[in-house]
């Protein structure tokens, strides 16, 4: 694992989100900050991945549950090649491959159109049932936020894939600790947020989510029959100083003039102009 | 006219037959179940192929989530429960984990309709051909008898979109015609044009038949058609109907609001040449406790009560009809 080049991509992709969510006048720019490292590790180095050829049937499966993180998708996919980085910027507008959130139908790379949340586990889990069924290899990789596991229908997927050993699944979650209304703390309070998937038949794992190092821990745990969820403590906003910890970023789009500081401030390239 | 035969079979009967022969035929099949499979028949699958066989629990949201899945994997996922449950429960997730992306999913859904009987309201399933109706990319698929309900699950296999197919609890009598074919989108007609038309599906296209033989008792000419696919709509059929007939009467055991009657209606509207049409369906009131056939009859939708509806339409605008017709 080259972290030097992981961190590059990161910035990259940061810049991307930014840049795009500005462009677009809306978006979700607070959650796909705090998801750029678990998605470029994800995307550059832990999963199998072809993106000249999307549908590559060997390939890992990537499920984003959290479907308002579209733009960390949209940079990942972009910085992976899966589309020209220019893109971006068409993002949430008529008649683009890069919808509000992601349609599978429309671009290649997206695994499952998501968005409404609480359904991407229940989807990766028969995704993983089925491979494992056809005696496929491949991981399957679900995407959670910490406020969405406020839907019950994520533990009802907790419940199916500790019940069918789902060993090749693994739920990663945006344990950033903040929601649209505030600190999931206040809104609806996950703690033990541990303690939860353990109980559910989970095996677990607690990293930061912003290190690479700590990322290639969690990922690469000894695993047993169970399936694996990754708790990783991230930021929300992060890398974008006045967005970090702020709830209000959850789904406000960053001015044109701020994004262009943005880039600025970290050697980027407006592809604007 | 082919006479009703006496063979009884419920339409999950013939589900879980379906799928036995599926089992067979198609390695691809999967069948996934919330805790019903005993009452939706897919124990019948379970028993012979238990590695393709998934009970999910009674967890529908996630029933259905699984099945996208199953369906991103590869594989054609079947997905029962009772239709009050797969399309009121999981209505979010057909929406948007199946009918959004496209997928491949069935979901065979049970004891709809009025029909089921004594678990009541809470379990009569009346709204779910209009919730699955106005989802795009959805199909709409409701077995008059066993045999087409056989037809449906076979078909639905090989789509390459999802389908909702409704099933029913109760035995009902065989009414497909010998060597019948079920085809998306194409109704089956019996007899020829007449001053009225019958426009059914499911379990009531045998009460629109016994209803035709006690209207031609009264010197009514009338055609029956199973519109079984609701989605695609044979507008085939629709445009004769309108064409030959001095009333229209649509019968489904569901609420009249967003049924068959409004598939039909919506289409007809702007026709030219269009008679009045008759939506026999539940009004807009939920169901209760009771004998299936006790229930048909309590909300009006036996022959009986057809007929009547019929004949009292007939001669309160029978002059507006016929003027109707000559313009």
């Amino acid at each position: 694992m080259n972290t030097v080049i992981l961190k590059e991509k990161a910035q990259e992709m940061r810049r991307l989100i930014v840049e795009s969510i500005a462009e677009a006048g809306s978006g979700h720019p607070g959650g796909s900050l705090s998801l750029v490292e678990i998605m470029s590790y994800l995307y550059f180095f832990e999963a199998s991945l072809h993106e000249s050829d999307p549908l590559w049937p060997e390939r890992d499966r990537i499920i984003l549950s959290k479907g308002h993180a579209a733009p960390v998708l949209y940079a990942a996919l972009a910085c992976r090649g899966y589309l020209p980085t220019e893109e971006v910027l068409t993002l949430r507008k008529l008649g683009s491959r890069l919808q509000g959130h992601p349609d599978m139908r429309k671009l290649p790379g997206v695994e499952m159109s998501t968005g409404s949340l609480g359904q991407g586990l229940s989807i990766a889990g028969g995704l993983a049932l089925g491979l494992r069924l056809q005696k496929k290899p491949q991981r399957v990789f679900a995407i959670l936020g910490d406020g969405e596991l406020q839907e019950g229908q994520v533990w009802e997927a907790a419940l199916t894939a500790a019940h069918f050993k789902l060993h090749n699944l693994t739920a990663i979650i945006d344990n950033n600790g903040l929601q649209i209304d505030g600190a999931t703390n206040d809104v609806k309070s996950l703690h033990p947020i541990v303690e939860k998937w353990q109980a559910f038949g989970w095996q677990t794992v607690t990293v930061d989510g912003h290190s690479y190092h700590d990322l290639y821990r969690g990922f690469r745990s000894q695993r047993d029959e169970r399936p694996l969820a990754i708790i990783a403590r991230t930021t929300k906003g992060k890398g974008v100083a006045y967005m970090e910890n702020v709830a209000d970023w959850h789904g406000k789009a960053p001015s044109k003039e701020q994004s262009r500081q943005y880039l600025e401030t970290t050697g980027g390239e407006d592809i604007v102009d | 006219m082919k006479i009703l035969s006496i063979k009884l079979e419920a339409t999950r009967d013939a589900y879980g037959r379906a799928l036995l022969y599926l089992g067979e035929h198609n390695p691809a099949v999967v069948v996934l179940d919330a805790d019903l499979s005993k009452s939706t028949k897919t124990a019948v699958f379970a028993a012979k192929y238990p590695e393709r066989f998934f009970n999910i629990g009674i967890s529908e949201a996630d029933l259905v989530g699984t099945a996208c899945g199953f369906a991103l994997a590869g594989l054609k996922p079947f997905a029962s429960t009772f239709a009050i449950f797969a399309t009121g429960r999981a209505y979010d997730q057909v929406r948007n984990s199946v009918a959004y992306p496209h997928l491949p999913v069935v979901i065979a859904a049970t004891h709809a309709g009025l029909t089921v009987g004594p678990d009541g309201g809470s379990h009569q399933s009346l709204e779910d051909i209009a919730l699955m109706r106005v989802l795009p990319h959805m199909q709409v698929w409701v077995p008059a008898d066993g045999e087409e309900a056989y037809q449906m699950i076979l078909a639905a296999a090989k789509e390459a979109g999802p389908v909702y197919v409704r099933l029913g609890r109760q035995p009902v009598p065989n009414v497909s015609p010998l060597g019948y074919n079920f085809v998306p989108g194409k109704a089956v007609t019996y007899g020829q044009h007449g001053d009225v038309v019958l426009i059914a599906c499911g379990v009531m296209v045998a009460e629109a038949l016994k209803t035709a033989h006690s209207l031609r008792e009264q010197g009514i000419s009338c055609q029956v058609i199973n519109m079984s696919s609701i989605k695609p709509l044979d507008t085939a059929v629709l445009d004769q109907a309108a064409a030959a007939s001095r009333l229209i009467v649509t019968i489904e055991e569901h609420q009249k609001a967003g049924g068959l009657g409004s598939a039909c209606l919506e289409y007809l509207a702007l026709h030219s040449r269009r008679p009045p049409v008759l939506v026999i369906g539940v009004e807009d009131v939920f169901g209760q406790s009771g004998e299936p056939y006790e229930l048909l009859d309590h909300y009006g939708l036996t022959a009986e009560s057809i007929t009547a509806k019929i004949m009292a339409q007939l001669s309160s605008h029978g002059g507006q009809i016929a003027h109707c017709q000559t313009k």
